[in-house]
Parts: structure tokens; C-alpha cells; sequence
């Protein structure tokens, strides 16, 4: 742990990132909870970099759809994984790019000395998602337990009656919708299609890519060194791949998938949007000095981040559009420089939307207030292990993964730069700047 | 005063602070119940005092039981009489205090401790892991004389309390209270403010603890069982014949326990009191009771490591092998390790093991040994391995492979690539000599032999082995290891079988001589079970598989009895090459594949057991021979102990008391007798020298004494000098 803090910024590494294999909610982590998931990935990654459990200051986790009975479930994550109870923990949420608010925060606390050793990660269930009894039972139930209770069995019964059986049956719809404009996020991606002109086939073709992407790459061991195995516990099958990606999946195949969000004139479909999925990860940032004392090699250093926010109806998914020109601006890098990206596919359509405004000059001139558009999106570097469309997409988790594969990639690949980037709900984004450690 | 410390608050409450002095845990002695009918006396006269609170001074116990090296020390049965009639009077005296009487326990309530609180008006234990109540002193051939026997039946009823005080079980103040033994379950702080608080309303309201409600149905069977003489009569007969059938009447205690109960219930309590007095007394001195007190003596020591600071801790562990053996092992150490590598062939067979530890943890949880989050977080320790990658830093290993010294030998060398000096390697080997298995290693230093028992979690012996080249730290590591574990540990010399298994061998080979000799099997089984065996060497084999006794047969071992001139039966080979592998495959000395005829409503269920599987008369003999009962049990137990006493003199052993301890853990000895050693003892080395000088000549050279027996005889001397 850092003992002074002192004005001058601390360089911060990537040592190693981690992560459970993602599956389909209501499959494979089926009776899991997502502090679970938490703890088999922060386990994997400290038995992994063989570094000390009382050796990390602190934890954080980003996670959406949280349980109530863990609301700081980062915590859980962290006793979980045998960690001292002695070392914080804290869980972030941004939506979409929650576990990229974990390693921002982290990064920060290192930078500024804070704290030497931060995981940074996340988690996310659906397979067990909270649902609400209805609000008028809930007003029920707390007014007669405890806000107004009433006096007599008369004036309980009173109660009782006023109240409609359907109100102890029914519970109230999960709220997906964007609370300020009432919008799901399925009819903003599919607005955005339309908005920008982008085609049924560009979309079905980028989703199937992205599936046979992540087909090939679950036996490419570069791509699978990420992964730690999980053993369910209670059932004891053994988990090792993903299994969001479908091998039989097909551009013709998924073009007869009717829209999902508009049955009538709709682009966007169940396949080339991301589906509910269960995951955790980890990823172990240091301050370069604490690397080296501990005789841990790192992989990259973060260069710069930049946050996002944009226009709640037309630019909900344009979250790497605005955040990646802020970050490379830090940097002091342009796109080109670029020889990674890990960048969050909620839809197709949203990444295929961002690509069209990065290389746009009417964008760029416009939201940017740049002369230039910031360039063309390499799609040969852009998730060649497969994204959130084929891999899945746990909320809480994805920016772990995003992370650790782009850190990886820069190792393996010999590049400079590497780039993570999402949009979330709230139409905020993230872009983080990683560059090779060698 | 020494043992006890006593306020009085001004309410009128006195609080009795059980501090037993120079000792971590409070024990009930002479001295103890002196100072307390000292107190008595005071107290008893004192009309200031409205109520009394009992409790222990010390951080995680009670009173643990009574202290059993006075026990030991007492030279006649006057002495127990004397001891015990004292007990009983201070008991009475807090019984017949004219205000109410509180105890509140926090950690061990053993034996006279927890007969302690049955005197008392309201029972309180604090809600810990380490709160547990028991009567264990059937372990130790003996009766909870202290009022054991007659207040607990009257307090939970017969039906609960007898199984209690016949199995020594313990039991968690969450069941204790259900079982009505406890009144209240408290948090563990501030308990003595409590216990005070409530002493106090007990005696301003003058009224008693009150009986708990129990639900109906429960209500009408204890009704019918406890409150009825027929009830009564149908649990005492029960409960004495499945004593017999589990004991052969081999522990006298177990039968005392019930007897003693029952005279109780028909004659009142203090009838019953006196009556115990007796049956105790006579315990104390009964050879039984000695050997296993001094059983449980040599426990108790073999739980301290006498080289702890050399010990150097595990954090990280590594299974290679995740059967049976590997699972078993990982279940014991989750507790106490941050990391748990479960190596395996692939990940399915490792996940396979992990599986079998989560069931263990559940286990756990289920009965409150530990909390449903720590089932989670020691399970997260676990983690599936194929490959040696993430082996660096791990403080042991544990090698579970099938008994295969080239395989053995390959595991070693990749562990050592995979790991560093500070890493031990640890053969979990039942026969393999750990110097051969260490043979042309980097790090001989490194390795040691883990001889575990299976099933892991349930066997209480660890044997550890050590060659000449193992390093000191490694030892003193295994040891504390093995300690933590909760295992009685034993470290033995490095050798063909080491301790265990090479006494075991001998004993086998004699059994499928016998059935070459024309014995019948299950005979064979009988005899060896009214000798004290839990299983008789037969089903053993078949448990255990005839392939594995048939290639411990022919390996190092076979080797070392040649060497003697002594020829082993190729009996259990011959087996094998027809297919006989024991219950696993189903083909064994017993026939396990019967017809399921289920007999009508169980009245005709056959009580014989498996029959024998005939087929291995027709390969290993030529006729049938009747054999006496005694010429069975010497020749198998005989040829047992003459090994392992050739094992202390060789140096195998490091002394008699670990060759008890080993033989009665590991394999079963009776434990009444104490252990080969000290059975010796009670018999007498020169009767058992003649008797195998007889052997010799009609059962061959095996049986020819060892010279350590021929000595100790000639010379007139014991084994075992304690007790």
C-alpha cells in the first residue's frame, strides 16, 4: 500500500486480466449469483499472476442489475476470493461501461498514489434478476408493516379489501426502458439504423462475423488464455468456452429473423443485437514501481480515458464516436495510431453507426467541433476475437473482458495502441487508451 | 481461591468464575470440586444471594470433561469411589440451592462440564462455531458418571439421550436447544451480563424454567417412547442389540451406559447415582478403558508438533489426482489453505473431484459447521488444472495417482520443473518406498510420503514418511499439515510399506492362506470381528479391490518377506488374472450382484449378510477344513503384531505409542486393546512369544517372534510404560 501521497502522476500498468467463460443467462450459471462469478475470476486472476491476496489495496467491480442482498457486491466478490478482509471494496455502475469506470477509478487511485495494487472488474447475472412485486402489493406490505400500520384487525381488513387479487399476482414489468424518454434501448439502436441509413444486410453481416469470429477464436489459444475454467458449484459441471457463439450461424440464416423492436419495418433482430448473458471479470492494475518490486511484467500502461455524454434519443449507443477522439486528444494520438480495438457491440447497428461517424467530417465539424473527420475504423482490428454480440454482453463485466483482451492483443500483436471503448444506457461513453508495455 | 473467581452484584446475583489455574481449558478435578463445595458452604448460608450464575473464565471452552490424568493416576477403585461420591455430593448441593442457578456456556461442554449444567435451572450457550456439548466418555470406556446416566434422560427424554452418551457425539447448540438440553442461545459477548439479567428475573419471578412446546407429533412419540414403561423397554432393548451387533459386546461401557439408564428410570435418580458409582469404579480400572484412555492420551500428544517452528505454511496447494485419495485430501485442507490446484489428466476429471469437495462443504453447511458463505469461499479455493502452468509458488503437493512408480516418478519431475526449493512434493503412496519414488530427483530433499486413509475426510491417521535425505522444514511443514487437517499424525521411516500397510500385509496374506487351507470366508470375517476388527479382512479386501492387494502383493513388500525366507500366497494374483477385482467390479470374495427380492415387509430380511461367492473356493483350495474362532484371531492378529514390533526394532517406528496409534486409526486394531503393542502388554510378551512359537511349527516361519518380543519377554518388560 501506498504510504504518502505525492502530487507527481504514477504510470499505471496492466498486469493481467481474467475472466469466467460468459453463458447464455439461464444456462450454465444458472443458479449462480453474480458476486460468484465475481470471486472465480479475481481468484483465477491472483492464482494466475501468483500475486499475494494481502498484496491488493483495493477492489473495485462494476455491476448494473445489482442483487439487493449484495448491493456492494464488488465486496462479496473480494471475501469471496479469500482476500484480507481488510481490503476495500467498491462497486461501480455506468451502465454498459461500469467495469470500465472500475479500472478508470482504479487507475486514478494509483496514479495519484492512492493505492498500489486496484482489481478492477465486473459482474452481471440475468439467469436471477430482481423482479418486483407490484407497486400497489409493495405499498401494501410496507404500510402495514411498518409505515402505517394499522391499529385494529377491522381497519387491517379495510385494507385487505381495498387491494385486487391480481395486485399479489402480477408482478411489475423490469424497467429496460431509458427512464428519461421512456425509450428501450432496442428501439434507439433501431432508430439509429434508420437514422443513418445503415442496411438489414450490413448488420446481419457484422453480427455473423462477429459469431464466426468468436467461433474461431475458442481454439486459438491466445484468445482462450483469458478464460478461467469454472466448476458450477453445487451441479460440479465443468465450464471452459463461451457459449454465446453459434457456429451455424449464417448471414442467410439470420435474415429471416422478423425485427425484434419493430415487427413491421424493423432491421434490428434478436441476432444482430447482444443477448442477456451471466459473466465475471478481473483485471490487476499497479503502479509501475509496484510491478516491478513485485516482479510482475506488464502488458500496458493506460495512456488516457475520456467520458462521454450525448443526446438521450439520437445518440444513446454514440458513446465511442465522442469518447474515443476526447481520449486520443489526451493522448496526443490520432486514430491511425490505433493498432487495437476493443470496442462494446451493443447492436450491430450502433457499432456500424459509430464507424460511420468517426469517419465522418460532418460529425466530426458538427458534435466535435473538429476540422477532420477522426477516421476510418480498421475493421480487420476491431474485435477480431468476437464482441458482446457473439460472446455476450454482462452488463457489469463486458469492459473487464474489453480490457484484458486489448491488452493481450497488443502483447501478441506487437502494436502500440490499443483502444476500449462503449456506449451505455444513460447515452454516456468510454474510451480507454492502452499502449504496449514492451 | 485457585479455580474459581466470585462477584456478588448488589441485585444479590453471584457470578462463579470457573479459571481452572496453569491450563488452557478447564477440567473438573478433586481440586475443582473441593474449592466449589467450599463455596458451597459459604453460599449455602448466605441468605443474601437471590440467585447463582455459572461460568468459564477461559476464552473458547467451558469445562472440557474431567481430568483424565487423575483418572489415570488413581491407584484402587476406593480412590474412583471416593472421587466420584464427591462429585455427586457437590452436584446435589447446586442442585438443592433454594434460588435459581444460571450456566452459560461458551466453547467445549464435555462430559462432567455439560453434567455441571444439567444441575442447573437455566442453561444458556452462546451461539459459536466453537460451542459443542457432548458426553464423550463412552470413547473412553467409560459412563458420565457425574450424573450423566440420570439427568439427561430426564431432561431430553431417553430416546435422545441415550444415543448421545452411547456414540460420544457432540452436539451444536442450535440442536441442543431443539433437544430442550438448552434453554437459550445467546451471543457470545457480554454473556456473563446476561446470564446475570436473567438469573436475577428467574428468581424475582420465582418461577422455573419452563418446559419448551415441542411440535405435536414429536410431542406424541416421545409421549409414547419416554413416557411409557413400555416405551421405555421397547428403546432399552433396542438400543442393547444394536450395541451388540455393532460391538460384539466388546465394549462394556456401551452396555454399562444403557443398563445404568434404566436401573435409573425404574429406581429414581438416586438410586440411580449410587448405582453408577459402582459401574464407574469398575470401568476406571477395566484394561479397556486404560487402552483407550491411553489411546486418546497419545492423540492428544500427537496433536502438538514438537518442530512447529520450523513448519513453513501452506497457502497454496496442489492435488495431482483428483479420485478419490486427491478429493478427500483437498476436502481436509480447504479450511486452512487460500489456494487449492486440482490436477487432473483434463479438466473434466479434476472438476469431477472439485465436484465431490463442494458436496463435502454442503455437507458442512447443512449441519452448521460452517456458515453458507464459507461453503462458497472454500469452495472458490478450488481451482481445475490440466496443466502444471499455474503451479509456481505452491507450498506442497500432493500426489494421488494410481500406485504406479513410473507414473509417480513422471509427476515428480514435472513438478519439480513447474516449481521451485521452496515447493515439497508429497507421495500420498500406500506401499511405494518414498526413496524410490524419489530416485534421481533434483530434490530429494523435498520429498516426503502422505499416507492418507480412505475415505479421506472420515479416517482419523495420517502417516507421514520420511526418508534419509528429506530435509527437516519439509517434516516439521507435512506435520503441522497434517495436524491442521484435523489428523492424528504418525511419522514413520521410509520402507516397503512403510508402518501400516507393511503389518497390514502379513495379516491378508494369512487370511487368503487360511481359504487356501480350506477356511470358509465369512468365518474368517466372523471371527476377526468378535476379535474387535470394525470389518473382518475379507469384506476388506473386497472394499479395498483384489487387484490393489494383489499388486501390493508382488511389489517392494513381497521382496522384503522373501529376503526373510518367508513365501507370500499367490492367492490374491491368481484372483485377479480370473477377473476378481472385489465390490468394484462386482466380483469378489462375496456375491454382491443378488437377485432384489424384497422380502415381505422386511419379517424375512436376511440377517446373514452377503453369501460367499464360491467360484474362489474352486480356484484357490481343494477341500474345506473347520477352523476354531481362536486359531483364526491368532493367526491373523499375531502375524499383525509381530510385524509391527520387527517394525519398531528396525527403526520403522519411532516408538510403540505411534504403532498403536497407526495400527487401531489406520486398520482398525481394537481399539479396546489399545493397539498391538499394549495388547501385547495385556496379555503378557512371553505368553504371546509361546503361542507363536507353536505357530511356527504348524503355520510356518512368519509366525517366528521377532527379537524385540523374544527380549521385552525374556526380559519381563512392557511396551508401553504409561498407565
Amino acid at each position: 500500500m501506498a504510504k504518502k501521497t505525492d502530487n507527481t502522476m504514477k504510470r499505471v500498468a496492466v498486469i493481467d486480466g481474467c475472466r469466467v467463460p460468459f453463458q447464455r443467462s439461464g444456462t450454465g450459471y444458472y443458479d449462480l449469483m453474480a458476486w460468484q462469478l465475481g470471486s472465480f475470476a479475481l481468484k483465477g486472476l491472483l492464482v494466475r499472476t501468483g500475486i499475494a491476496p494481502g498484496e491488493i489495496d483495493h477492489v473495485m467491480m462494476g455491476c448494473v442489475a445489482g442483487d439487493i442482498a449484495t448491493t456492494n457486491v464488488a465486496r462479496e466478490v473480494a471475501l469471496g476470493a479469500g482476500l484480507p478482509v481488510s481490503v476495500p471494496a467498491h462497486t461501480s455502475t455506468l451502465a454498459c461501461v461500469s467495469a470500465n469506470v472500475a479500472a478508470v477509478n482504479a487507475a486514478n487511485l494509483i496514479a495519484t498514489g492512492n493505492a498500489d495494487t486496484v482489481v478492477a472488474g465486473g459482474v452481471e447475472t440475468f439467469s436471477d434478476a430482481d423482479i418486483k412485486i407490484s407497486s400497489r402489493y409493495r405499498r401494501f406490505i410496507l404500510d402495514v408493516t411498518m409505515y402505517h400500520r394499522p391499529r385494529s384487525f377491522i381497519a387491517m381488513l379495510k385494507r385487505l379489501v381495498k387491494m385486487r387479487p391480481l395486485d399479489f399476482v402480477v408482478p411489475e414489468k423490469p424497467a429496460v426502458s431509458e427512464y428519461s424518454t421512456g425509450l428501450i434501448m432496442g428501439q434507439t439502436a433501431e432508430r439509429l439504423a434508420k437514422r443513418l441509413g445503415i442496411s438489414r444486410q450490413d448488420q446481419d453481416a457484422y453480427a455473423a462475423q462477429s459469431h464466426q469470429r468468436a467461433c474461431r477464436a475458442k481454439d486459438n489459444p491466445a484468445a482462450a488464455k483469458e478464460i478461467v475454467p469454472v466448476v458450477v458449484p453445487g451441479k460440479g459441471s465443468l465450464v471452459t468456452r463461451d457459449n454465446g457463439p453459434r457456429e451455424d450461424t449464417s448471414i442467410e440464416k439470420i435474415a429471416k429473423l422478423k425485427g425484434a423492436f419493430d415487427r413491421k419495418y424493423g432491421t434490428v433482430t434478436a441476432a444482430n443485437s447482444s443477448f442477456l448473458t451471466d459473466g465475471g471479470s478481473a483485471v490487476l492494475l499497479m503502479s509501475e514501481e509496484k510491478a516491478k518490486a513485485c516482479g510482475l511484467k506488464p502488458k500496458a500502461y493506460i495512456r488516457s480515458f475520456a467520458f462521454s455524454g450525448q443526446d438521450l434519443v439520437d445518440e444513446l449507443l454514440l458513446g465511442p464516436c465522442f469518447s474515443i477522439p476526447k481520449a486520443l486528444e489526451r493522448a496526443g494520438i490520432t486514430l491511425k495510431d490505433i493498432g487495437v480495438f476493443e470496442i462494446h457491440e451493443a447492436f450491430a447497428s450502433q457499432i456500424l453507426a459509430n464507424a460511420m461517424c468517426l469517419a465522418s467530417e460532418r460529425f466530426a465539424k458538427e458534435k466535435l467541433g473538429l476540422d477532420r473527420a477522426v477516421g476510418e475504423l480498421d475493421m480487420d482490428r476491431l474485435n477480431i476475437y468476437g464482441g458482446s454480440l457473439s460472446l455476450g454482453h454482462p452488463f457489469g463485466a463486458t469492459g473487464g473482458r474489453l480490457i484484458t483482451t486489448c491488452c493481450n492483443r497488443l502483447v501478441d500483436e506487437g502494436v502500440q495502441f490499443g483502444v476500449v471503448a462503449g456506449c451505455g444506457g444513460g447515452a454516456l461513453g468510454n474510451a480507454i487508451i492502452f499502449e504496449n508495455a514492451n | 481461591m485457585k479455580y474459581l473467581q466470585v462477584e456478588t452484584e448488589k441485585s444479590g446475583v453471584m457470578a462463579v468464575t470457573i479459571d481452572c489455574p496453569g491450563s488452557k481449558v478447564n477440567k473438573v478435578s478433586s481440586g475443582l470440586l473441593k474449592e466449589i463445595s467450599g463455596l458451597l458452604d459459604r453460599i449455602e448460608k448466605d441468605a443474601g444471594i437471590k440467585a447463582l450464575v455459572i461460568l468459564s473464565g477461559k476464552e473458547d471452552n467451558f469445562v472440557v470433561g474431567a481430568d483424565v490424568d487423575e483418572l489415570n493416576a488413581m491407584k484402587g477403585s476406593d480412590e474412583v469411589v471416593a472421587y466420584i461420591t464427591k462429585a455427586h455430593e457437590v452436584l446435589a448441593r447446586i442442585e438443592a440451592l433454594p434460588f435459581p442457578v444460571v450456566t452459560a456456556v461458551h466453547g467445549n461442554c464435555l462430559g462432567g462440564g455439560l453434567e455441571l449444567t444439567l444441575v442447573a435451572d437455566y442453561r444458556m450457550a452462546s451461539d459459536s462455531a466453537k460451542t459443542l456439548m457432548g458426553l464423550p466418555e463412552v470413547q473412553l470406556g467409560l459412563i458420565p458418571a457425574a450424573g450423566g446416566t440420570q439427568r439427561l434422560p430426564r431432561l431430553i427424554g431417553v430416546s435422545e439421550a441415550l444415543p448421545l452418551m452411547l456414540t460420544g457425539k457432540n452436539l451444536r447448540p442450535k440442536k441442543a436447544k431443539r433437544l430442550g438440553l438448552i434453554d437459550e442461545i445467546v451471543i457470545p459477548h457480554g454473556m456473563k451480563a446476561v446470564a446475570m439479567k436473567k438469573a436475577l428475573s428467574l428468581s424475582d419471578s420465582a418461577k422455573k424454567r419452563q418446559e419448551k412446546k415441542r411440535p405435536l407429533k414429536e410431542r406424541l412419540m416421545k409421549k409414547a417412547l419416554d413416557g411409557t414403561a413400555a416405551g421405555r423397554g421397547l428403546v432399552f432393548s433396542q438400543a442393547r442389540s444394536q450395541v451388540m451387533a455393532q460391538t460384539k459386546g466388546l465394549y462394556p461401557a456401551a452396555l454399562a451406559i444403557i443398563s445404568s439408564v434404566e436401573f435409573g428410570c425404574k429406581r429414581g435418580v438416586e438410586k440411580g447415582l449410587k448405582n453408577d458409582i459402582r459401574i464407574f469404579a469398575d470401568l476406571v480400572m477395566d484394561s479397556k478403558s486404560h487402552a483407550l484412555r491411553s489411546l486418546f492420551a497419545g492423540m492428544t500428544d500427537l496433536k502438538k508438533n514438537p518442530n512447529q517452528k520450523s513448519a513453513r505454511p501452506v497457502g497454496k496447494l496442489a492435488v495431482v489426482g483428483c479420485g478419490l485419495m486427491g478429493h478427500g485430501i483437498a476436502s481436509v485442507s480447504a479450511a486452512h489453505c487460500d489456494t487449492i490446484l486440482m490436477k487432473d489428466v483434463s479438466l473434466e476429471a479434476a472438476a469431477a473431484g472439485i465436484k465431490e469437495v463442494g458436496r463435502g462443504l454442503a455437507k458442512q453447511a447443512k449441519s452448521g459447521a460452517i456458515t453458507a458463505f464459507e461453503r462458497d469461499v472454500r469452495y472458490g479455493k478450488l481451482l481445475p488444472c490440466d496443466d502444471y502452468s499455474l503451479f509456481s509458488h505452491t507450498g506442497l503437493v500432493v500426489e494421488a495417482v494410481f500406485e504406479d512408480i513410473g507414473l509417480k516418478r513422471k509427476i515428480l519431475a514435472e513438478v519439480e520443473d513447474a516449481c521451485d526449493e521452496n515447493t515439497i512434493f508429497a507421495s500420498n503412496t500406500s506401499a511405494l518406498p518414498i526413496s524410490h519414488i524419489a530416485k534421481g530427483c533434483k530434490r530429494p530433499e523435498n520429498v516426503i510420503g502422505m499416507h492418507y486413509f480412505s475415505p479421506v475426510p472420515k479416517m482419523p491417521l495420517l502417516e507421514i514418511i520420511t526418508t534419509d535425505r528429506t530435509a527437516k522444514w519439509v517434516e516439521a511443514t507435512a506435520l503441522e499439515f497434517g495436524i491442521k487437517q484435523g489428523k492424528t499424525c504418525i511419522v514413520v521411516k521410509d520402507g516397503p510399506g512403510f508402518y501400516t500397510t507393511r503389518i497390514l500385509i502379513p495379516l491378508l496374506n494369512e487370511a487368503i492362506k487360511l481359504v487356501e487351507e480350506g477356511a470358509d470366508a465369512k468365518e474368517i470375517d466372523r471371527a476377526m470381528k468378535l476379535f474387535g476388527y470394525p470389518v473382518g479382512p475379507i469384506t476388506l479386501v473386497d472394499e479395498l479391490g483384489i487387484d490393489v492387494a494383489a499388486h501390493v502383493a508382488k511389489g517392494e513388500v513381497r521382496k522384503l518377506f522373501e529376503a526373510r525366507g518367508l513365501t507370500a500366497s499367490d492367492g490374491y494374483t491368481k484372483l485377479f488374472e480370473h477377473g476378481f477385482k472385489g465390490k468394484k467390479n462386482r466380483k469378489g470374495f462375496y456375491v454382491y450382484d443378488e437377485p432384489a427380492r424384497k422380502p415381505l415387509l422386511g419379517l424375512f430380511a436376511k440377517k446373514n449378510g452377503r453369501p460367499v461367492n464360491t467360484e474362489v473356493y474352486e480356484i484357490l483350495r481343494v477341500g474345506s477344513r473347520h477352523f476354531e474362532d481362536s486359531e483364526i484371531q491368532d493367526r491373523l492378529s499375531l502375524a499383525m503384531i509381530n510385524e509391527a514390533v520387527l517394525c519398531l526394532q528396525e527403526g520403522i517406528l519411532s516408538s510403540a505409542r505411534d504403532g498403536d496409534i497407526g495400527a487401531v486409526f489406520g486398520l482398525g486394531f481394537p481399539p479396546f486393546t489399545g493397539g498391538p503393542f499394549r495388547y501385547v502388554d495385556i496379555i503378557g510378551a512371553h505368553k504371546i512369544v509361546e503361542k507363536m512359537k507353536r505357530l511356527e511349527e504348524t503355520a510356518g516361519p512368519l509366525y517366528r517372534p521377532a527379537g524385540l518380543l523374544v527380549e521385552t519377554a525374556s526380559k519381563g518388560r512392557r511396551f508401553r510404560d504409561d498407565l
